[in-house]
């Protein structure tokens, strides 16, 4: 299993050909209370770096993009009566949707947890 | 801090923010707290429950004096302000001569001057508006040598009280003078939230001493600017430069009880003949409030459309109400979908959210009445 972060703080969790994926826990940080989720539909392409979820918080919306391309196959249906869990759980119960990888060599191009770790470091 | 930031102005409470860990971001040219650690959320619902400080030193405060400063500041506003008695005050609105509005503001009958509070993006327009239009009438001074505090909730008359025993009885929209820990201080009974509250103005070296002893209250959380955008939208409140501006007129916005009675008779206001008219006839369109469907915010520029997906409006403010624990927002649409329970659809991110019009306030209003 391993999980990878993108530049714009989304993260996915690999296991097999199935990618779980969030935002992660310094990204919730900064978009404070989460008020609403729109998550993709099961079935729907995505393809890396594009928009595939939108995150809302009391202030503003954001978009989430797909960190590797690939078919929708579940959305997180917790984050409907409970948005709050991105803030409780970023990278573990605030998952917001799984996708069958199309393309798992795009994940050479994403950073590891360290490497993250670093960038946003970096960022500060 | 970055370069951008270095080029904004500050409030005397600035060091304040930064020690408690406020995030700051840019604000009608200030550096100000958009939220401390404890986040919109919790602060918009704490003020709500007790109280909530907030600084808003970056506002205009303006005095204004003359032989009849009243009758010189009623040739701009549509407001009774000759006839505000001493110690009280009153929302008015600057108006232009198509009836636009150009600020909005309070006044107070201070006695032997009107004492203003004005939008803090506005007050520079504002200072150099009443100076030309008011020149040889009324002398125009703004006082940046004062810091403004709000306390805002159910709970601060009792906490103010125990500085200001008077405050606690002081009627809503009234004007007072009076020492805190024995600081001169000017409190008025006002605020932007929908609850009891005031809003304290002292010189700008007293202004942390006031604010340190106010936050050593238990009731009382320091409070950012995007809880005081949440809980003035919840309140029904206008946002100058967003609800309302230079083209939209104070009967489309829904302002028509800022249009005291005698002012409504006699006119001397510019724009008086658009407004009388629209008094009369309607105006071709109003702000309302928006009830979206479920849990999905609609954000202020979002396209308001009909039942048939036409555009009949725009929302200008919008957001999530911690309070009302639901979506909420406000905009203008074509006068005949205006009714309150017409269906509409906003267009978030091209795709239709069913709502209602809604009637505002979204949370009901708590101002002390005595």
């Amino acid at each position: 299993m391993t999980i990878k972060y993108t530049k714009d703080h989304e993260w996915v969790r690999v296991e097999g050909d199935v990618g779980t994926v969030g935002v992660s826990d310094h990204a919730q940080h900064q978009l404070g209370d989460v008020v609403f989720v729109e998550l993709p539909d099961v079935g729907r392409q995505l393809a890396q770096g594009k928009e595939a979820a939108v995150v809302e918080s009391v202030k503003a919306a954001s978009d989430v993009f797909a960190p590797v391309s690939g078919e929708v196959i579940e959305a997180n249906a917790d984050l409907e009566n409970d948005p709050s869990l991105v803030n409780a759980g970023a990278e573990t119960t605030g998952w917001f949707f799984k996708l069958r990888l199309s393309n798992p060599a795009e994940l050479d191009g994403l950073m590891d947890e360290a490497a993250y770790k670093a960038f946003v470091e970096g960022q500060a | 801090m970055t370069e951008a930031s270095e080029s904004l102005k500050t409030t005397p409470l600035h060091s304040l923010h930064l020690e408690l860990k406020g995030k700051m971001v840019p604000f009608a040219g200030y550096d100000m707290p958009v939220q401390y650690p404890l986040g919109i959320l919790k602060e918009h619902q704490h003020t709500r429950a007790k109280a909530g400080l907030f600084d808003v030193s970056h506002m205009g405060q303006v005095r204004l004096t003359g032989e009849d400063p009243a009758a010189a500041l009623e040739s701009l506003v549509p407001g009774d302000i000759k006839g505000l008695a001493r110690g009280r005050m009153r929302y008015t609105l600057f108006l232009n001569e198509q009836g636009g509005i150009l600020d909005d503001l309070m006044v107070t009958n201070a006695g032997d001057h009107l004492f203003l509070v004005v939008n803090a993006a506005r007050k520079d327009h504002d200072v150099a508006h009443m100076r030309e239009r008011l020149k040889g009438k009324a002398e125009v001074e703004l006082l940046d040598d004062l810091a403004l505090m709000a306390l805002q909730g159910p709970e601060a008359a009792a906490v103010l009280g125990r500085f200001i025993p008077e405050a606690a009885t002081m009627k809503f929209m009234s004007y007072l003078p009076a020492t805190f820990n024995g600081i001169p201080v000017i409190i008025t009974r006002s605020g932007y939230t929908g609850e009891d509250g005031y809003e304290i103005s002292c010189d700008t070296s007293d202004a942390e001493t006031i604010a340190r002893a106010l936050l050593a209250e238990d009731e009382v959380e320091a409070i950012g600017l995007g809880a005081r955008d949440s809980l003035r939208l919840e309140a029904g409140l206008c946002l100058y430069g967003h609800d309302i501006d230079e083209t939209t007129t104070p009967v489309e916005a829904g302002l028509e009880w800022a249009l005291s009675k005698r002012r409504r008779e006699e006119g001397g206001f510019p724009g008086y003949a658009i407004i009388k008219d629209q008094l009369a006839n309607g105006a071709p369109r109003r702000r309302v409030g928006f009830q979206p469907d479920g849990r999905q915010p609609a954000r202020e520029h979002t396209d308001v459309c009909d039942a048939d997906g036409q555009k009949i409006g725009e929302v200008t403010s919008g957001g999530f109400g911690p309070t009302a624990s639901a979506p909420v927002a406000m905009g203008y649409v074509d006068r005949a979908h205006a009714a309150v329970g017409t269906p509409v659809q906003l267009m978030v991110r091209g795709k239709p959210l069913a709502a209602k019009v809604a009637a505002m306030p979204f949370v009901p209003q708590r101002y002390y009445r005595g």
